[in-house]
C-alpha cells in the first residue's frame, strides 16, 4: 500500500535520529577509549608492543568497515554470538573509529615537539607522568580540529548499519521510501538532517583550529 | 669531592664518532666553561652528563650517580642534576608557577603550599617574582630563559648544566640571562656551560675546556686558556691570530 508523506512518516524519520546519534557517541566514546590506547602502544618503547599496534591499525584501516559489522554480525551469529544488530552496529564502529583515532592521536602526540620530552626527562618525571602532565595536554589542543574533523565522518558512516537491519536514520528513510515510494522528498529530508548535524560540527573544528591557533610554533 | 668524573668518554652517533675519549673533572663549586666549533663534541659532551644522550663507553659519574641506561638511575641522578637548553623548553601549557612547581611536587612530593613558596623563592632570584601567573608565550626570550633557570633551582640541584642558553637571544636579552648565571656563580654553584660568550668564560668560569674534534684540546684556567692559547686551533678559534 502506498501512503503519502505526512506528519507521522516526519516524525518516525526524526525520531529515528535519536538512534544515529546514540550509535555515533557509543562508537566514539568507546572507539576513543581503545584509540587511545592503541595510540600509546603505538608509540611504545617496546618494539614488539609497537608493531602489533601498528598491524591493528593497518588491517582495520585496509577492510571495509561493512565487512567489520558482517563479521560482527553474521559472524559471530554463526559461531554462536546472537549479537542485537545494536550492539553488533557498535562494535564494529567502535572498533573502526578506534584504529582512525589511533593514527590521529599518535599524530598529535608526535607533533609536541621532542625537546619537551628531554626537558621533562630532565626534570626527573617518569615516562607516565611525562605523557600525563606535559604532552597529552599539548598534544589535546593538536587533535581537537581533526577529531571532530573525524567525528562527522562518523556521523555519516552510521548510515552502514542500516544493511543489518538496525534502523536509525538512513534505514528509517527507506522504509518510509518503501511505503510513500516519494524518493526525492524522503531523502532530501534524510540528508538534510545529516547536513543539520554536521556542517555545525565541521564549522566546529575550523573555529578549533583557528582559535586554538594550531601550528604556531612554540 | 668532584661533582662531576668523566673518564675517557666514547659516543658515536651511527658510523660518526663525536666524542673520542672524553676525561674531564669538575669539583664542587667550580664553574667550567665548554668552549669550541660546532661539532666539537661539546654539546654532545653536556648531554652526556645528565644521560639525555647513551654513550658507548667510558665512566661518568655526576653528584654521586653513575649515569647508565637505567630509567630509574637517571631519575635519582636528575633531581640532583639541573639542565637549561638554548630552547628555553618551557611548557607552554602551564604557567610560570606551574612549570617550576611540576617536578618538585611530582618527583618529590612537595604540598602545593609549600612549591609556591618556592616558586616564589627561586623566581626573586631571577628577578622575575611579577610574572609568576605568566604564560611563557607573554614573556621575552631572556625572561622565558630565566624562568628555564628558576625551574632548575627549584629541583636544589647539585649540579648546573648549560647548553648555549644564549644562543637564541639578542645581545641586550643575553645580558640580563647571563647576569643571573653570574650570581649564581657567585652563590657558589658548581657549573658545566657550553657557551659562545668568551668573555662569559673569561670572567666567571674558573676553568674553560676547549674541545676539537672530539676531545679536549687544551684546557686550564680560563684567563691562561683563553689569553694566552697553546695550540694553533685555539688561537684561531679565539682569534688571537689576527691580532
Amino acid at each position: 500500500m502506498i501512503t503519502s508523506f505526512g506528519w507521522q512518516e516526519a516524525l518516525f524519520l526524526v525520531g529515528s535520529v535519536r538512534w544515529t546519534i546514540l550509535l555515533t557517541l557509543i562508537a566514539f566514546l568507546g572507539g576513543g577509549i581503545l584509540g587511545g590506547a592503541i595510540a600509546l602502544l603505538r608509540l611504545a618503547q617496546h618494539a614488539t608492543v609497537r608493531r602489533l599496534a601498528i598491524v591493528y591499525i593497518q588491517v582495520l584501516q585496509s577492510i571495509p568497515v561493512l565487512m567489520v559489522l558482517f563479521l560482527s554480525y553474521y559472524g559471530l551469529s554463526l559461531a554462536g554470538f546472537d549479537l542485537p544488530p545494536l550492539l553488533a552496529a557498535s562494535l564494529s564502529l567502535g572498533v573502526y573509529v578506534s584504529a582512525y583515532l589511533a593514527e590521529i592521536w599518535r599524530g598529535s602526540i608526535e607533533a609536541v615537539p621532542f625537546q619537551q620530552w628531554e626537558a621533562s626527562a630532565s626534570l626527573a618525571l617518569t615516562r607516565a607522568q611525562q605523557y600525563r602532565y606535559v604532552i597529552i595536554p599539548q598534544a589535546l589542543r593538536l587533535s581537537l580540529p581533526p577529531t571532530v574533523g573525524f567525528l562527522v565522518q562518523l556521523v555519516k558512516n552510521t548510515s552502514i548499519v542500516s544493511v543489518v537491519g538496525f534502523v536509525e536514520l538512513s534505514r528509517a528513510g527507506q522504509l518510509v521510501n518503501n511505503a510513500t515510494f516519494q524518493p526525492f522528498k524522503i531523502f532530501g529530508v534524510v540528508a538534510l538532517v545529516y547536513f543539520l548535524i554536521c556542517f555545525p560540527l565541521s564549522r566546529l573544528s575550523r573555529r578549533l583550529e583557528r582559535v586554538l591557533n594550531v601550528g604556531r610554533p612554540h | 669531592m668532584s661533582v662531576v668524573l668523566i673518564e675517557n668518554v666514547h659516543k658515536s652517533f651511527g658510523a660518526v664518532e663525536v666524542l673520542k675519549g672524553v676525561s674531564l673533572t669538575v669539583e664542587r663549586g667550580q664553574v667550567v666553561a665548554l668552549i669550541g666549533r660546532s661539532g666539537s663534541g661539546k654539546s654532545t659532551l653536556l648531554r652526556c652528563m645528565n644521560g639525555l644522550e647513551p654513550f658507548q663507553s667510558g665512566r661518568i659519574e655526576v653528584a654521586g650517580h653513575t649515569v647508565d641506561h637505567d630509567d630509574r638511575h637517571l631519575r635519582e641522578l636528575r633531581k640532583d642534576v639541573g639542565i637549561v637548553f638554548q630552547g628555553y623548553n618551557l611548557f607552554p601549557h602551564l604557567t610560570v608557577a606551574q612549570n617550576i612547581m611540576l617536578s618538585p611536587r611530582l618527583t618529590k612530593g612537595m604540598k602545593t603550599a609549600e612549591a609556591k613558596a618556592l616558586a616564589e623563592r627561586v623566581l626573586a632570584q631571577v628577578g622575575l617574582a611579577e610574572k609568576f601567573d605568566a604564560y611563557p608565550d607573554n614573556l621575552s626570550g631572556g625572561q622565558q630563559q630565566r624562568v628555564a633557570i628558576a625551574r632548575s633551582l627549584a629541583m636544589q640541584p647539585i649540579l648546573m648544566l648549560f647548553d648555549e642558553v644564549t644562543s637564541a637571544l639578542d645581545p641586550e636579552l643575553t645580558g640580563e640571562v647571563l647576569a643571573v648565571m653570574e650570581q649564581l656563580a657567585r652563590d657558589g654553584m658548581t657549573m658545566v656551560l657550553v657557551t659562545h660568550e668568551m668573555n662569559f668564560a673569561r670572567k666567571v668560569a674558573d676553568l674553560t675546556v676547549f674541545m676539537h674534534q672530539g676531545k679536549v684540546w687544551e684546557s686550564g684556567p680560563s684567563q691562561a686558556v683563553l689569553s694566552e692559547p697553546k695550540t694553533p686551533e685555539l688561537k684561531s678559534f679565539v682569534g688571537v691570530d689576527l691580532k
